[in-house]
């Protein structure tokens, strides 16, 4: 039972919540143990709230499931539905560390508005998920506390910087899960281990609590294995929020009822810029199968030029340094987290950061402190922020004529641990199709749209700002019309299987 | 775009980091083809262009000026490395 209860989506899984099939804490139960038996493999989660996630099955069993069966009232849209939660995301009394020595133990006194707006839907939070640390990296390997491993091989890895949640939702440890996106952190993990996920624009949803990598790129979104589920997830994190000004003051839809099968006349654009050298050949015939699909479909694929793309990354690495570099700096051991021994307050602050930090967050921090400091400012930060502008301006341009542009999500799929580790640059690259949208500010989801030697591939999907719903429509069309969502990784079976032997 | 040691220290002191010997090699070396790889935007023209800083336009977001509840203090000051008194305690910062 346990095993069937971890294969259900979201929406199956309500449904049986609702008839009064299954309660909240046989679901719940059935995630933990799933956690307990692969976990210690694949290292997805940082922390596993097995108490507070029961308890908290347990009060929405009593007080919210029975209640609603009984008067008929509608339940709240996660009422009894797991979720795990990239450990970057505040969550009140339970470790939030951002896969940081230097925030090792560290209890939020408050909760993010994400996990707010989840508490309120009734969701349970299973334990926080492992990232690279503070959000930069695109592998999991930055993370301060051990790699997590992709389900599909336990050899390579699950992308990055949300590895922990993309590897939790692929293998079925978790139905839904919250990733946060600064360059492609969550589209490029949800590519790489055959999972779903969505940026949504900039502003589309609260910052407030998330913890701040590059302020002005910094998002939250959903990651699960269907577009239904990541819709329905959607929903309940999306809206305006005083306590974060960045926040768009928009009405926001009901996301679900973009969930259509129909794309008709959509325009879509296939930048040539990405059909480049350093494209894996089955990622490009992968994505432009997909095109083939759409246009089957009765949709307009045409090619279209982004002529700045090949500028994104140099520019992201720029600005996203920068802005880290600044707000990092909050990390002096005065208030909270990790302080080094030390005599005096400068030799305190100094030594803190060189014991809590790891080495990618240092080169970060070095890289923007220098592209902001006195005679360097112009020729690169206010430099990047032009290019900015003239990347923005290519995406303007291109939805003048259409709907949606159509890219892959990361150019090969997952690659082996250790590959890339030594070498910053070659790890940056994995970004470039993810950075140019960032850049932007543009919603962006990733679909799974075929396998390379058994590795998922990832669609890259992306619409005007706040049109989450042009995005999720053609997502769920292409969804209805392949298998490829369907498939599960053998790994976490035979880890399964491994530990039953055991 | 080559970075030397100077630069490196001083970079380092700017980010109040410690760095060893090993580390500021490497950041030397990493840094310098790093930049040198950024050196690539010099390849556009961006006079008069505008930059931005921020995507979606949007100016400043006011609320009413009532009070509303904080953090309590004890709650925070217990995450903190070091207190005394209802503050955080650091290290002397002047010399005696």
């Amino acid at each position: 039972m346990a095993d069937q209860i971890t294969d259900l989506s979201a929406v199956e899984l309500r449904e049986r919540l609702v008839r009064g099939d299954i309660s909240a804490q046989e679901v719940t139960e059935a995630f933990l143990q799933r956690i307990h038996a692969l976990d210690p493999r694949l290292h997805a989660f940082l922390y596993v709230d097995t108490e507070g996630a029961i308890a908290q099955a347990r009060q929405v069993d009593e007080q919210v499931l029975t209640g609603a069966r009984r008067s008929g009232r509608e339940l709240p849209p996660l009422a009894g539905i797991p979720v795990a939660v990239k450990d970057n995301i505040c969550t009140k009394g339970i470790p939030t560390t951002c896969a940081s020595r230097i925030l090792e133990g560290w209890r939020p006194p408050y909760d993010a508005t994400v996990v707010e707006r989840l508490r309120r839907a009734g969701a349970i939070i299973l334990g926080k998920t492992n990232l690279d640390e503070f959000a930069m990296g695109s592998s999991t390997e930055n993370s301060g506390f051990g790699p997590t491993r992709n389900p599909w091989d336990l050899t390579r890895v699950p992308g990055g910087s949300s590895g922990g949640s993309a590897a939790a939702v692929a293998a079925g440890m978790a139905p839904l899960a919250l990733g946060s996106d600064t360059g492609g952190s969550i589209r490029q993990p949800a590519a790489l281990c055959g999972i779903v996920g969505l940026k949504p624009t900039y502003g589309r949803v609260s910052r407030y609590g998330l913890v701040a990598f590059a302020s002005s790129l910094d998002q939250i979104g959903p990651m699960a294995r269907t577009v239904t589920d990541c819709a329905i997830l959607l929903n309940v994190i999306a809206g305006n929020d005083p306590r974060d000004s960045t926040s768009a003051n928009l009405p926001c839809p009901d996301f679900t009822r973009a969930l259509q099968v129909e794309v008709r006349g959509l325009r879509i654009g296939i930048p040539r810029e990405c059909f480049v050298e350093g494209l894996q050949p089955e990622v490009r015939e992968a994505v432009l199968q997909a095109a083939r699909l759409f246009s089957d479909l009765g949709a307009v694929c045409e090619e279209i030029s982004l002529p700045h793309l090949d500028y994104a990354l140099p520019t992201y690495y720029l600005i996203a340094p920068a802005e880290a570099s600044s707000n990092l700096a909050r990390y002096d051991g005065v208030q909270y987290g990790y302080r080094a021994k030390a005599g005096d307050l400068y030799t305190m602050y100094a030594r803190t950061r060189r014991e809590g930090f790891g080495a990618e967050v240092k080169r970060r921090i070095m890289l923007g402190t220098y592209a902001l400091s006195a005679g360097y400012y112009e020729a690169f930060y206010l430099k990047a922020l032009q290019v900015r502008t003239l990347i923005k301006q290519d995406f303007d341009v291109a939805f003048q004529d259409h709907d949606l542009i159509l890219m892959p999500t990361s150019p090969t799929v997952a690659f082996p641990l250790g590959e890339k580790v030594t070498d910053p640059l070659q790890m940056y690259l994995n970004d470039i199709f993810t950075i140019p949208v960032s850049l932007a500010g543009l919603p962006g989801i990733s679909v799974p749209c075929g396998f390379a030697n058994g590795l998922p591939i990832g669609l890259q999907l992306v619409g005007r700002p706040f049109d989450e719903e042009t995005v999720l429509r053609a997502a769920f069309t292409f969804e209805q019309h392949t298998e490829y969502w369907k498939a599960r990784p053998v790994t976490s079976d035979t880890v399964t299987r491994d530990k039953v032997k055991e | 775009m080559a970075i030397d040691d100077h630069t490196v220290e001083y970079v380092a002191k700017l980010s109040r980091l410690e760095l060893t010997r090993e580390e500021r090699e490497l950041f030397r070396e990493q840094l310098s083809r790093i930049l040198e790889y950024f050196s690539k935007l010099n390849e556009l023209d961006t006079t008069g262009i505008p930059p931005t800083s921020h995507v979606i336009p949007m100016r400043n977001v006011f609320r009413e000026d009532v009070v509303t509840p904080s953090l309590e203090r004890e709650v925070v000051l217990d995450e903190a490395p070091d207190q005394e008194e209802g503050y955080f305690k650091v290290p002397r910062v002047f010399e005696e």
